[in-house]
């Protein structure tokens, strides 16, 4: 009885815009995923948790179509998707964030914001950079990110200000579903304050419904609505934040380290 | 003095408030200040004008209409060249082979000549050519992964080997045809427009296009544009056929000026001369930052100083000496001027 996820009764009312149905993905002879089934509501905040190695990046490069599972299906919006490369993905509104940011620290903050989407004096093939930091500024001031200016080099900017910059990029990109991978990685607590904040502000303006993969519990618990924890390919536990703790996140990893701990004495 | 008594009576008039024109000179030099502090290749002019003080005072005739113009004249195919390597620098590659294509072009534009094409047409083919080995440095780099110093290292000596090979290591003379030689780099100042035009134009590309832009983002953090899609593949295979062409380009001109085409012109002497000159006038030589008007002007410095050695009398032998300590004390100024600006914006 315990070895079966702990699945709470989900709220049917809200329609689900991602839902993942029983995605396997092997590597060869290694199962990275063995039956992983997620659904992701309109509007919400999903934490996704679980160690190194336990699937989650296999998962996320599955649903931004780096990667294709072996078995399962993926629905977004209630439609049946082929997640085939990573330009489809994007086209469905689905949008990452990587660790690494993917910011150009020698352009401006608004040529960043632009980057691969600048707007242009067509038919002429002139960069329309006024246009385009008027409009940086403007979603950035809409989300709520304070930086000095959106001429500043990338470079000058603090860690929090950068990872911010790459979310509100994602977000100016008229992301439908966001992806965040460890957003609060390697970040002061003043840092990852703002962060949180940002992610807050996204929630509330109820356009783009978000992913988080995360390593800090009590973070996630303060600013995701449901929890999902992976462990070896499998999700062991999906709860509302409501209804679960710090104290049975920790048992949850704790058993999987007895667990481990046991089998490798054997 | 003219001048000082018609603004003189004629502000009160124009401007209310007396106090106006003073506070806007104060922000006038606050502002010039901080431009010089600001802009890299303000440092670079204030070098370059000192450099033209000192030469004039040391001799007078330094700053002559035909030295002037003999000045212009070598700096302009390394400005050419300048322009191309930076947009190749910028990206994260280098092509130490652009000095030979600079020898090989005009070649080719001699031989087309020589089996009844018409001239503009063997211009066309040298720069043609000149594209092809660029896209092959490029596509060995990009593809098969070498670096781009050993790709144009290898480059340059093949293309040395192609030079000697195809002149049988003799010069030959340029075609004689009026007019079109005088557009084409011998007319006196025709070499210097070239480059002008080609630098402001690049300049352009550079800050206001998405090659410009793409360039700097493949150079500033290669995995993360092509994480936004940046095809930098594409782009770095673009500069580096712009660059073979620029080479070849300069070579053209400098066959029409001095009216020889010689196999061992250029050579690694021009390719180091551009490739200094972009790195004095504020080009990483790491990649993601740098400008073309930069290169310009550090290919000035670099084209005075040698200027200004000859006409003081410098012994032939003591020259690189002199150079090499002119360029690293150019550095170390610049790089102490970059400390200072990083301090002042902070």
């Amino acid at each position: 009885m315990t070895e079966t996820p702990t699945t709470e009764a989900i709220d049917t009312e809200v329609a689900d815009v991602v839902s993942m149905e029983h995605i396997v993905k092997r590597f060869g002879a290694v199962t990275a995923l063995r039956d992983v089934s997620m659904h992701l509501k309109q509007g919400e905040i999903l934490g996704l948790l679980g160690d190194n190695g336990a699937g989650k990046s296999t998962l996320i490069k599955i649903l931004t179509g780096f990667l294709q599972p072996d078995d399962g299906q993926i629905f977004i919006n209630g439609q049946e998707v082929k997640l085939r490369s990573v330009s489809y993905a994007r086209s469905l509104g689905i949008e990452t964030v990587y660790q690494d940011l993917a910011l150009v620290n020698q352009l401006s903050v608004y040529h960043n914001m632009f980057l691969k989407r600048e707007e242009l004096f067509t038919p002429l093939p002139f960069l329309n950079n006024r246009s385009m930091r008027e409009k940086a500024a403007e979603s950035l001031k809409k989300i709520g990110v304070n930086i000095p200016s959106v001429d500043t080099e990338v470079a000058k900017l603090s860690g929090g200000q950068r990872q911010a910059i790459a979310i509100a990029r994602a977000v100016y990109s008229n992301a439908k579903i966001l992806l965040l991978d460890e957003p609060l990685a390697a970040m002061g607590a003043k840092e990852g304050t703002l962060i949180l904040e940002l992610i807050r502000n996204l929630k509330a303006m109820g356009e783009v419904s978000i992913i988080m993969i995360a390593h800090n519990y009590a973070q996630v618990l303060e600013i995701c609505d449901r929890i999902n924890m992976l462990q070896h390919g499998a999700i062991t536990l999906d709860k509302l934040t409501s209804d679960t703790s710090l104290e049975e996140l920790n048992e949850l990893v704790m058993r999987e380290y007895r667990i481990g701990a046991a089998s490798s004495h054997q | 003095m003219a001048e000082n008594t018609v603004s003189g009576t004629t502000a009160p008039q124009a401007e209310p408030e007396p106090a106006e024109p003073e506070q806007g000179r104060q922000s006038f030099w606050s502002t010039l200040v901080h431009f010089f502090l600001r802009r890299r290749e303000a440092s670079i002019v204030i070098i370059a004008i000192a450099l033209l003080i000192y030469f004039q005072s040391a001799n007078s005739d330094f700053l002559s209409t035909e030295s002037v113009r003999t000045l212009f004249q070598y700096f302009a195919a390394t400005a050419i060249i300048a322009a191309g390597e930076v947009m190749l620098l910028i990206c994260g590659e280098i092509d130490l082979s652009v000095g030979q294509v600079f020898a090989l072009a005009p070649f080719i534009m001699y031989f087309a000549y020589q089996n009844g094409l018409p001239i503009w047409v063997g211009i066309i083919l040298g720069l043609l050519v000149s594209a092809l080995v660029g896209l092959l440095n490029g596509l060995i780099t990009v593809f098969l992964r070498v670096p781009s110093f050993i790709t144009t290292l290898g480059a340059l000596f093949l293309l040395n080997g192609i030079n000697l090979t195809i002149s049988n290591a003799f010069p030959v003379l340029t075609p004689q045809l009026g007019t079109f030689n005088e557009v084409m780099g011998h007319g006196g100042y025709s070499e210097i427009i070239w480059a002008v035009v080609i630098v402001i134009v690049m300049q352009i590309i550079l800050s206001y296009t998405r090659w410009g832009l793409y360039t700097v983002a493949a150079g500033g953090n290669l995995l993360g544009a092509s994480e936004t899609g940046v095809n930098v593949k594409a782009i770095k295979l673009r500069n580096f056929m712009l660059t073979s062409v620029f080479g070849g380009f300069a070579g053209i001109l400098e066959a029409f000026r001095i009216q020889s085409i010689d196999p061992l012109a250029g050579g690694t002497a021009i390719m180091f001369a551009a490739v200094a000159g972009a790195v004095i006038g504020g080009t990483a030589l790491a990649g993601g930052s740098g400008t073309i008007v930069g290169a310009l002007l550090g290919t000035l410095v670099i084209s005075i100083i040698k200027d200004g050695l000859t006409f003081i009398g410098v012994n032939a032998n003591t020259f690189d000496l002199i150079l090499g300590a002119a360029i690293l004390v150019a550095m170390i100024v610049n790089v102490r001027l970059q400390v200072l600006r990083e301090a002042g914006r902070q």
